[in-house]
């Protein structure tokens, strides 16, 4: 790990503005993922800033009657939370099917949407990956590719993001909520939030330098069944190879995203209407761009047969 | 403040930055003087010299070294000591001795619930940790019922364990260990 200086600000603004003026400073928060990758040289911050003393850490009701939750709540208390539990299922199955006990006490709600998208070539630092190094190329392109991305990927990069919470955040229509070094608040809508790879696989985010996470909102609740549906290689602690997320009535009506095929969680909308009429007729729309290797074409199966199961959940 | 605050400015060198950092470790306060990179597993185990906890994978995939931080299991490898000023830590050394074992190291014992023993004291803490997220009534990834408080199930288990890796495979022997201190509690 490469050396670093380290404070403790006390507000959030002053956090934006200390990552904002230090060059190459990082928000540091659970650290799960930041420092795992800064033992492994892939992230080299200078600087770290903990925002863990932020207070940021309260999940409250919103006027319109959704639920605004800090930045730094963590996995596990999110997903224990009485309204999270009762009307938001879906996001506590997401956060339950994610990670190991011992991660999701550490890990928070910003730095969950926060972790980097990623395949075993980023991890690699003998492998070219224009994710970690611009320019290198791309190792995964003709490489072992079973579990990356069958679509919105690019010749830069087909990395897939692995999170499983931001694709329940993506089904319920979250806002994040930011501040920036100025002290300005924005909120940018979860589906403008993460970025396919393009040209620029290196960002992962619409974030600007020094922009901090304070919230992520939720609208008021959707009715229905809500669903989580994550399949992968062993029965827990793994990356999804596909996963659903789905709100659904009984006539199979509703909304749903995929996670484990694309940089970042994903959802068409105007497929949607189409959920009444079953799976196929969903996942042919939704993945009517896909371009997979030769290696992960099976997801396109895979994500069907998972909206299928989903579907017959909700019916029961 | 940390003691690195001060030097936040200074041009990048890769000498090492040293902060200080106030903790309680197994009910002593200790205060080291440490280099920013150092994890609290290796705090512990290098500084304070509790070599209970161990290092496995180093990247939060193996569970060796967990620790009890606040009243949470965490990853002592994936998380800065000078991120936890003021924690009250728990490590193996602390929940007990051989002269006064702890519940769940006497049901290890009782029931193999090891074999070369290496992950075990990171096991240990986790198998504690878990009976109390589900007295707490925390959900996991098998609790059929998210609103239903969860019960202590072999499934549950099973489940929440599954951060703790043992290359021995010593897992149904761990499960009973487990199920019996729950059950003496109960």
């Amino acid at each position: 790990m490469k050396s670093f200086t380290y404070e403790r600000p006390s507000s959030p603004a002053e956090a934006a503005a200390a990552v904002a003026r230090t060059p190459e400073a990082k928000f540091i928060a659970g650290g799960t993922n930041l420092l795992d990758l800064m033992k492994l040289q892939i992230e080299t911050p200078r600087h770290l800033v903990d925002v863990n003393g932020l207070g940021l850490d309260t999940v409250e009701p919103t006027d319109e009657g959704g639920l605004r939750i800090g930045a730094l709540v963590r996995n596990t208390d999110l997903a224990a939370h009485p309204r999270v539990r009762t009307d938001y299922g879906v996001l506590a199955r997401a956060l339950l099917a994610g990670a190991s006990g011992q991660l999701r006490n550490k890990a928070t709600t910003a730095g969950n949407l926060l972790q980097r998208t990623r395949c075993p070539y980023f991890y690699d630092t003998a492998q070219a990956c224009n994710k970690r190094q611009p320019g290198s190329g791309c190792s995964a392109l003709d490489g072992v590719s079973r579990q990356l991305a069958v679509i919105g990927g690019s010749e830069a990069c087909i990395a897939t993001h692995p999170g499983d919470m931001a694709v329940a955040m993506r089904v319920l229509d979250a806002t994040v909520e930011t501040i920036d070094a100025a002290g300005a608040a924005r909120k940018i809508p979860i589906a403008e939030f993460h970025r396919l790879p393009g040209d620029e696989p290196s960002r992962d985010t619409n974030l600007e330098p020094g922009e901090l996470i304070t919230a992520v909102t939720l609208p008021k609740p959707v009715v229905g069944t809500h669903i989580y549906r994550k399949v992968r290689d062993r029965a827990s602690y793994a990356y999804a190879l596909v996963s659903v997320a789905a709100i659904l009535g009984k006539d199979g009506s509703g909304h749903v995203a995929f996670g484990g095929v694309a940089h970042k969680p994903w959802r068409v909308e105007a497929a949607e209407a189409d959920l009444p009429k079953g799976a196929k007729a969903v996942t042919s729309r939704v993945f009517a761009d896909a371009k997979p290797t030769h290696e992960n074409a099976y997801k396109l199966t895979l994500a069907e047969r998972t909206l299928s199961a989903a579907l017959n959940q909700a019916r029961a | 403040m940390v003691g690195a605050t001060a030097t936040a400015a200074a041009t990048r060198t890769d000498e090492p930055v040293l902060a200080t950092v106030t903790f309680t470790v197994n009910g002593q306060r200790r205060e080291l003087e440490l280099d920013t990179r150092t994890s609290l597993l290796d705090a512990a185990r290098e500084h304070l010299h509790l070599t209970g906890s161990k290092k496995g994978c180093d990247h939060g995939q193996c569970g060796a070294c967990t620790m009890i931080v606040d009243g949470r299991r965490i990853n002592a490898c994936l998380t800065l000591a000078i991120m936890h000023q003021g924690a009250e830590i728990t490590t193996i050394e602390g929940l007990g001795q051989p002269d006064h074992l702890h519940p769940m190291q006497a049901a290890f014992v009782k029931h193999d619930g090891y074999q070369c023993g290496y992950c075990t004291p990171g096991q240990i803490c986790s198998g504690v940790a878990v009976l109390e997220e589900i007295k707490a009534g925390i959900p996991s990834h098998v609790t059929a019922d998210l609103e239903a408080t969860p019960q202590v199930t072999e499934a549950e288990i099973r489940e929440r364990m599954s951060g703790n890796i043992c290359r021995c495979g010593a897992y149904s022997n761990i499960v009973e260990a487990m199920t019996e201190v729950a059950g003496a509690r109960a």
